[in-house]
Order: C-alpha cells, then sequence, then structure tokens
C-alpha cells in the first residue's frame, strides 16, 4: 500500500517506541443498505490503550476494520498518525479472534518473520527480529514449532508478536482472548498489560468482556447496540496499574458500564420484538432497581 | 499422527509402536482376507459361468504369464502409463495456477467459468473421432485426451481451494505488509495445496477411465488396446488381464502419489 501512514519506527525494536495517534471523525460504515455503524467520533492519543465495549453484533469489530483498512468508511474521516487511512498496512497491526490467522505451514519463527520479510528485511534481521518478539510474549522455546501443535493461549501469543515484529504505531485486537477459557484468558490480559506497556503502542481492543475492559484500558468506549451503531459514553479509567479487580473504583465503574449495556441490550432485544420483562425494574443482575 | 499431550504422555509414548503395528498387521490381515474373498467370489462365478464368459483366476493367471513372456504386458503398462503420466502431469501443470487464477481475480472467473461448466460434463470418449482427426494417430491425440480429462478437475479444485482460504489469513498477510502477489503466492498457494491434492488425485482416476477409450482407435500397444483387440481376437482371459492390469497400475499410482504427497506437502495439512 501506500506510505501515506507515518508510523514511529524503531530502530532496534529494543528502546520503547511511540504509538501513533488515531483519530475518529464523524465515520459512518454502510454495506450496501445496511448502515453498521454511524458518526462515530473518537480521539485516541498516541500509546493510549481504548477498549470498545458494546452487546454483540454492535458494529465494534467493523469499526476495527476499517481503522485496519480493511473496510472503506462510507462517511466521514478516519486518521492515523494525522494520515487517511487507504487500506491495510504494517503500521496498523492486526490481532485476530481466531488462530485461523496464523500461516500453519510456516513454523512460529516463520510466521512472526513474516512481516519483516515481506519488507525485505536481511534473514539475519527477520530471525533477530522474530527471536526478540517471540521472547517478549514468552515463546522463544517454541520457535521451531508449528502453530497447530500450540495451545490457544499460544497461538494468540505468536499473534500478537507477529503483529509487533512489524513495529506497528497501533494495534487492533479483535476480541483476541474470546476464544480462550477463563484461566488462560486471565493470563493473557496480565501478558497484554505488561507487552503494551513494554512496547509503547497505541492499542485498540475490541471485547464485550467488561471486567477485561477495566483490567486493561485507560479509556473504554461503550458502543450503543446496532444497527447505525455510534459511541455512546467514553469512560476514563483512573485506577493504578497493574489493576486489581476487588478496587472499590472498579466495582463502582463496573456497576456504572454495565448499567451502560444492559440499557443497551435491552434496547436490541425489544427492537428484535423480544420483551423479556427485564425492562423497568430488574437490571441484568437481577437486582431490584 | 495421533496428537500426544506433552508431559503425562511418556510411557504412552514408549507403548505407542506397538500398537502400531498391531494395527498395522490386523489391517494387512483384513486386506488379505478381502482379497482372498474377492478372488473366491470370481472362482464361483468363473464355474457356474465356464471359460467363454469369466475366465478363471487361474486361466487369468496363465494368460498373463503367457502376455508377459512376450512382452506384450511389459510394453502395454509402459505405454499407458507414460500416456497417463504425461497427460496427468500436463493437466496438473496447467490446470493449477489456472485455478489460482480462476479463484483468486474474479474477471477471470466469470471469463473462465462458461467453458469449464460446458465441456466438464462432455466425456474424452466424445472427443477420441475428434483427437484423431485432428491429431492423428500418434501418441499425441491419447495424451491429449488425457490433458483434457484431468486439467478441468485440477482446475476445479484448485480454484475452489482458493476460494475456501480463510478471509482472516489473507487479511493478516495484507496488514502485515505482503503485496497482491507476495499473498498469492505465500498465502494462497500453500493453503490450497490439499484442495490441489485431492484435485491431482481425483485427475488420476479420470485418467485411468479415460486411458480405455483414448486407446480405442489405433493404438498398437497399451493396455486399452490389448483390451479392445482381445475382444476381436475372442480372448476373454486376455480380456481379464489386461483389466486386472488396469486396476494395480491405478492402485499403484495413486499409493505412490499418496506417498508422495504426504511426505513432501506433510506441513501444508494434507493428510492422506
Amino acid at each position: 500500500m501506500t506510505k501515506a501512514i507515518e508510523t514511529d519506527r524503531r530502530e532496534t525494536g529494543s528502546a520503547p517506541g511511540r504509538g501513533a495517534a488515531v483519530s475518529v471523525d464523524g465515520v459512518g460504515i454502510r454495506f450496501g443498505s445496511f448502515q453498521a455503524v454511524s458518526n462515530i467520533s473518537l480521539d485516541i492519543a498516541a500509546g493510549e490503550f481504548l477498549c470498545l465495549l458494546g452487546p454483540s453484533g454492535c458494529g465494534k469489530s467493523t469499526l476495527l476494520s476499517a481503522m485496519a483498512g480493511f473496510e472503506a468508511v462510507s462517511e466521514g474521516d478516519l486518521r492515523v498518525g494525522g494520515a487517511p487511512i487507504t487500506g491495510p498496512h504494517p503500521g496498523l497491526g492486526m490481532v485476530f479472534q481466531s488462530s485461523e490467522a496464523l500461516f500453519d505451514w510456516m513454523t512460529v519463527r516463520q510466521n512472526v518473520a513474516f512481516g519483516p520479510r515481506m519488507r525485505g528485511a536481511t534473514r539475519a534481521a527477520q530471525t533477530k527480529l522474530a527471536d526478540e518478539y517471540l521472547g517478549l510474549v514468552g515463546l522463544r522455546h517454541c520457535a521451531d514449532r508449528f502453530p497447530g501443535r500450540l495451545s490457544g493461549g499460544m497461538r494468540q501469543r505468536v499473534q500478537i508478536a507477529r503483529v509487533l515484529a512489524n513495529e506497528p504505531g497501533v494495534v487492533l485486537m479483535d476480541e483476541p482472548f474470546g476464544a480462550l477459557d477463563a484461566q488462560t484468558r486471565q493470563v493473557m490480559q496480565e501478558e497484554t498489560d505488561r507487552i503494551w506497556r513494554a512496547s509503547g503502542c497505541t492499542v485498540v481492543f475490541v471485547t464485550h468482556d467488561i471486567d477485561e475492559a477495566i483490567l486493561l484500558a485507560d479509556r473504554i468506549a461503550v458502543m450503543t447496540a446496532g444497527p447505525a451503531a455510534s459511541v455512546k459514553s467514553v469512560y476514563p479509567v483512573d485506577l493504578p496499574r497493574p489493576r486489581d479487580e476487588a478496587d472499590p473504583a472498579a466495582t463502582e465503574l463496573r456497576r456504572a458500564l454495565r448499567a451502560d449495556i444492559g440499557e443497551e441490550v435491552r434496547k436490541a432485544l425489544r427492537d428484535q420484538g423480544l420483551d423479556p420483562g427485564l425492562d423497568q425494574d430488574v437490571d441484568l443482575k437481577g437486582n431490584l432497581r | 499422527m495421533t496428537v500426544a499431550a506433552a508431559g503425562a504422555a511418556t510411557p504412552q509414548t514408549r507403548r505407542r509402536p506397538v500398537g502400531t503395528t498391531a494395527r498395522n498387521l490386523r489391517s494387512l490381515g483384513v486386506y488379505t482376507l478381502s482379497v482372498l474373498v474377492g478372488i473366491g467370489i470370481w472362482q464361483l462365478l468363473a464355474m457356474s459361468y465356464g471359460s467363454t464368459l469369466v475366465a478363471s483366476p487361474r486361466e487369468t493367471l496363465a494368460a498373463a504369464e503367457e502376455l508377459a513372456r512376450d512382452g506384450t504386458l511389459a510394453n502395454s503398462v509402459i505405454a499407458s502409463g507414460r500416456r497417463i503420466l504425461i497427460g496427468w502431469g500436463l493437466g496438473v501443470l496447467v490446470g493449477v495456477p489456472v485455478g489460482l487464477l480462476v479463484g483468486q481475480i474474479k474477471i477471470v472467473r466469470q471469463f473462465l467459468e462458461p467453458y469449464i461448466e460446458f465441456f466438464r460434463f462432455i466425456p474424452p470418449v466424445a472427443f477420441v473421432t475428434l483427437a484423431v482427426v485432428w491429431l492423428g494417430i500418434g501418441e499425441s491425440s491419447k495424451v491429449v485426451l488425457i490433458f483434457y480429462t484431468a486439467v478441468f478437475i485440477v482446475t476445479l479444485n484448485t480454484s475452489a481451494g482458493v476460494m475456501a482460504v480463510s478471509e482472516s489469513k489473507l487479511r493478516a498477510a495484507a496488514s502485515l505488509g505482503a503485496s497482491r502477489r507476495q499473498i498469492l503466492r505465500g498465502i494462497v498457494l500453500p493453503s490450497t495445496v490439499p484442495h490441489i491434492v485431492t484435485g491431482a488425485r481425483l485427475a488420476m482416476g479420470n485418467s485411468f477411465l479415460t486411458i480405455v477409450s483414448a486407446e480405442i482407435v489405433a493404438a498398437q500397444v497399451g493396455l486399452g488396446s490389448l483390451i479392445w483387440t482381445s475382444r476381436n481376437y475372442g480372448r476373454i482371459d486376455w480380456v481379464f488381464v489386461g483389466i486386472i492390469t488396469l486396476g494395480i497400475l491405478g492402485f499403484v499410482f495413486d499409493r505412490v502419489l499418496r506417498i508422495i504427497a504426504s511426505r513432501v506437502l506433510r506441513r501444508y495439512g494434507v493428510k492422506l
């Protein structure tokens, strides 16, 4: 693609770099006559960790796909580091929910070295970068294995290392731990926090898991139920890292987010003609209001 | 291969070779039994219908020895095997790139689809006369018929494989900086290998179906021509030799193809 997106490339990859800012201005995305998202505005600072939180089917992933350059925006303006997004770009890394995105016929090291290889790095540089980022995600010892032989959590680590080996300004993560078991997910969340701080990238992280968002995000953007979803509210998360779920402030935030999303879920159910009687007097946890 | 979990698997790993050997012996036993039962039924049929209609296993074996002694059998196997290998090989060589383009580029697909959908319903035997008229009675008419039968099936399987490549792999490659050409060579082709191998195996089967009709007209030598000329001499036993040799040759070719493919292409997910 074009070199439209200027991200901060690091010389060696060992010094913490800076992420690129993302600006979303009045963005709408249509597929034919279907309006997936509409009028979304968000300013994501360089190096920030932003979670997009919302009920399933609300267009979080669609917005993320647009940020990755996979989908074109129908209205509005989407910029990274000040330049408009014109298509997929190595400066915009994507971690997919499914480890199908890994290349099964390549070893773990070859997977991670893919980006550097595509941009014509020497073989020695490819190996050095791959091993460095495999070290960062704790998989140096698996470099010569094939992804099919790894556990789900390890495969997602490979995806993260593969994206970071391109030294992107922005890392986009689409429910990356959604398919993992609860224990593995918890470990991966802690690791993500550590890796993000080590890499200094801007992260946009899509999830429908409120606790995950509280654990990871600098800010949480709650989306309305689709179609024509937009951003309902943005919550700053001013909690010390590493985060503690039992923190009273976290509990307070969780309650607020749950109420906010619950309202959207109920609205979505009503739109589908389903009215399970949750409407007035009970919230999602079943507590009387 | 079974997936052995790391750690707890040590005692199991040690016992596995024995288990594998026992299992192999048992399946070998079943195969042998199956062949023996088949020969038994054949023998019964030969006894009840007589050797003018069904040559018995013993007569067939004797006929095979007779044909082997004067070199007819070996020459037939070599001639037919050569035609099949050349026609099939060309079919794979042409079918794979065409299938890749058909699967990957919409306008190529739309342009070629009518032809593919038209010709794949016309059996090669329908073209025997034309092939001889256009290409003469030499090798080329037979090879072209085999090529014809192989190329469509390879193309169709390859393009189906291309269209089945997971979207997330393509997106991942694009966002890691791969160009269109790099994606085609580096992602689409390797992801499609299992489909290509399936197509090549099906094409091999079709080539064997076609070789007999390809050798109907004006072939001096070959298993198909052996079968056709035996008919003229009224030698049912030779016909049996031709048919059985054809079956064995196909089995051997497919086995060799499977072994090579699963050895060389294992990392691409080819499991046969």
